[in-house]
């Protein structure tokens, strides 16, 4: 089969500064796939570069068969994107906005039923400057798969949602991934990474960091766990293990059974995640700040 | 067949969004009608004697010319202007670019909304003249063969040099003053709403330089009595240079647009 993304060598410097500096990216047919990064870290500047907006300085990019650079509306018809930010619809109503969009593509999808699965019959006829923020970000995405598109690009898609909101989005891609869509999905939030994706990459400056499924990033199912539990004198012990089921074990044999307040924790993906970045971040973190300043 | 589908599309939305922006109507669609209508009962009596009222030009036909070139050049260069460089900021041209929608399209879009939207001001213009104030409108075949082509050519340079323009808007928040301010000093130096006898020399020849000028001057030749054309700079109507310096404008707004037009902010490639 086909890879619909192959990225091999990206360099992209803005003046001096590198702003993506040598990524290597294959993302199989079908599949979702999540780019992590901290701001600046090159993910915009990465996907713009495969959406055809913007120009490289080196390496080799091939989306659906095709470099970005040099093709043409015909790619693009078997694409969809769904871009950061975007405005400009407030005085037309979603059905417009979606039947001249359908308009200019191939194979387009009834827009009806690309209302219905983006959830808003009900706000069809509404001015889209009247919707929710939540309601708006549907409509993106329902200009990006009006056009039944191979590949979807989504920048940031959940950028303030409430909880909801962003629980009803994700079956949204889900439902989209189910279907067979292959999707690149850029996001700050590590759950809905953990949530939606097959394989998650994580970027910082310019370089991909690690690449792997949600559980396995950084080798996190491997890493050693970490137990706490208290003793009859109700101190806290915490031991870092690479066999924690015997750990346990053994705890439970001494104390006869209940081992008061056990806890068995491994890495969290924001745990590894926030380990992979920290050596890249400018600045320090929040944490960082304070102990410096109670120090 | 498809680019000119689309384009047609285009135009469609494009009509219902101009209409929807009730600020767009007010200062680019409605504005000559208001100012023609309000010039007309504000001047009626110093045209109710001497040289004009022989003529038969009262207040209304003596505005009329700089309304209806007032009129080309809102609702084509400043309309352009304005939602070109807003929808390039607010990411519209970007999203637009990311579909298989061929360009030209979306250009045909803009020109069929300029087309319609200034050919329905001048109708309503040309109405409110002859029915609410009794303005005579010519009836020979000649004067509204000039009319078409000075119509034509100024609606055409207008939208190409509004789309060339938009690009000097660094941000929708700066394209008010970019835009509208020396919009506003044209259409003061081209006589439009002054008699544009009345301006100093070197003020006529900077106003020359610009099509808004003879879109204005065009305009009078159809509108005014023909004794009256010595009153024009050359003492003529300059139907000749008319035409050579507005399309001159059009095609060079045309190179310009080729050049430099961006479906995408400064600074973002």
């Amino acid at each position: 089969m086909e890879t619909p993304i192959h990225v091999s060598g990206l360099r992209k410097a803005y003046r001096t500064r590198a702003a993506v500096d040598g990524i290597d990216l294959d993302i199989h047919s079908g599949e979702v796939f999540a780019l992590l990064g901290p701001n600046g870290a090159g993910k915009t500047t990465t996907v713009e570069i495969l959406e055809g907006f913007r120009e490289r300085d080196a390496g080799e990019v091939s989306v659906l068969g095709e470099d970005p650079r040099t093709a043409g509306l015909r790619w693009r018809d078997r694409l969809g994107i769904v871009l950061q930010s975007s405005t400009g619809l407030d005085i037309v109503t979603p059905r417009e906005a979606l039947a001249t969009t359908a308009k200019v593509y191939s194979r387009a999808r009834d827009v009806d039923e690309v209302i219905a699965a983006v959830g808003l019959s009900d706000k069809a006829d509404d001015r889209i400057g009247k919707l929710s923020g939540g309601q708006r970000r549907r409509v993106d995405v329902a200009l990006g798969i009006v056009g039944s598109p191979e590949l979807l690009f989504l920048d940031e898609p959940t950028t303030g949602f409430d909880p909801q909101a962003r629980r009803d989005f994700w079956e949204l891609i889900q439902s989209l991934a189910g279907s067979g869509t292959t999707i690149l999905l850029t996001t700050h939030y590590l759950d809905e990474a953990e949530h939606l994706a097959d394989r998650v990459g994580v970027i910082a400056a310019g370089r991909m960091l690690a690449l792997d499924t949600p559980a396995n990033l950084g080798g996190r199912a491997s890493s050693r766990a970490t137990v706490t539990w208290e003793d009859e004198a109700g101190t806290r012990h915490t031991e870092r293990t690479s066999t924690p089921t015997q750990l346990v074990a053994q705890l439970a044999a001494r104390h006869g059974g209940e081992v008061p307040k056990l806890t068995v924790t491994r890495p969290s993906l924001e745990d590894t995640y926030l380990s992979l970045i920290a050596p890249h971040l400018d600045t320090p973190t929040e944490d960082l700040k304070l102990e410096e300043v109670t120090a | 067949m498809k680019t000119l589908a689309i384009g047609w599309d285009r135009t469609v939305l494009e009509l219902k969004m101009y209409f929807r922006e009730k600020e767009a109507v007010f200062f680019s669609f409605a504005f000559p009608i208001i100012m023609l209508a309000m010039f007309a009962m504000i001047f009626s009596d110093s045209f109710g004697q001497g040289d004009a009222a022989d003529a038969g030009v009262n207040a209304a036909r003596f505005f009329l010319p700089g309304m209806v070139a007032a009129g080309v050049m809102l609702t084509s260069f400043q309309s352009m202007a304005l939602s070109v460089a807003v929808e390039r900021d607010d990411g519209t041209l970007k999203r637009l670019r990311a579909t298989p929608m061929p360009p030209v399209s979306y250009f045909l879009g803009k020109v069929g909304l300029v087309a319609i939207t200034s050919l329905a001001q001048f109708l309503l213009l040309i109405a409110v003249a002859r029915f609410a104030f009794g303005v005579q409108l010519p009836s020979d075949a000649g004067r509204w063969v000039s009319f078409v082509w000075v119509f034509l050519l100024g609606v055409a340079s207008g939208t190409v040099l509004g789309i060339a323009y938009s690009s000097l808007a660094t941000s929708s928040r700066s394209v008010g003053a970019i835009v509208i301010a020396p919009a506003l000093i044209l259409q003061f130096i081209s006589g439009v709403y002054f008699a544009f006898t009345d301006l100093p020399d070197w003020l006529k020849q900077v106003a020359s330089l610009f099509p808004l000028k003879w879109i204005a001057q065009g305009m009078r030749s159809v509108f005014f009595p023909d004794s009256w054309q010595t009153q024009e700079m050359a003492g003529t109507w300059e139907h000749g240079r008319t035409a050579l310096v507005i399309a001159a404008w059009a095609v060079a707004g045309l190179l310009i647009c080729a050049r430099t037009f961006r479906w995408t902010k400064r600074g973002t490639t």
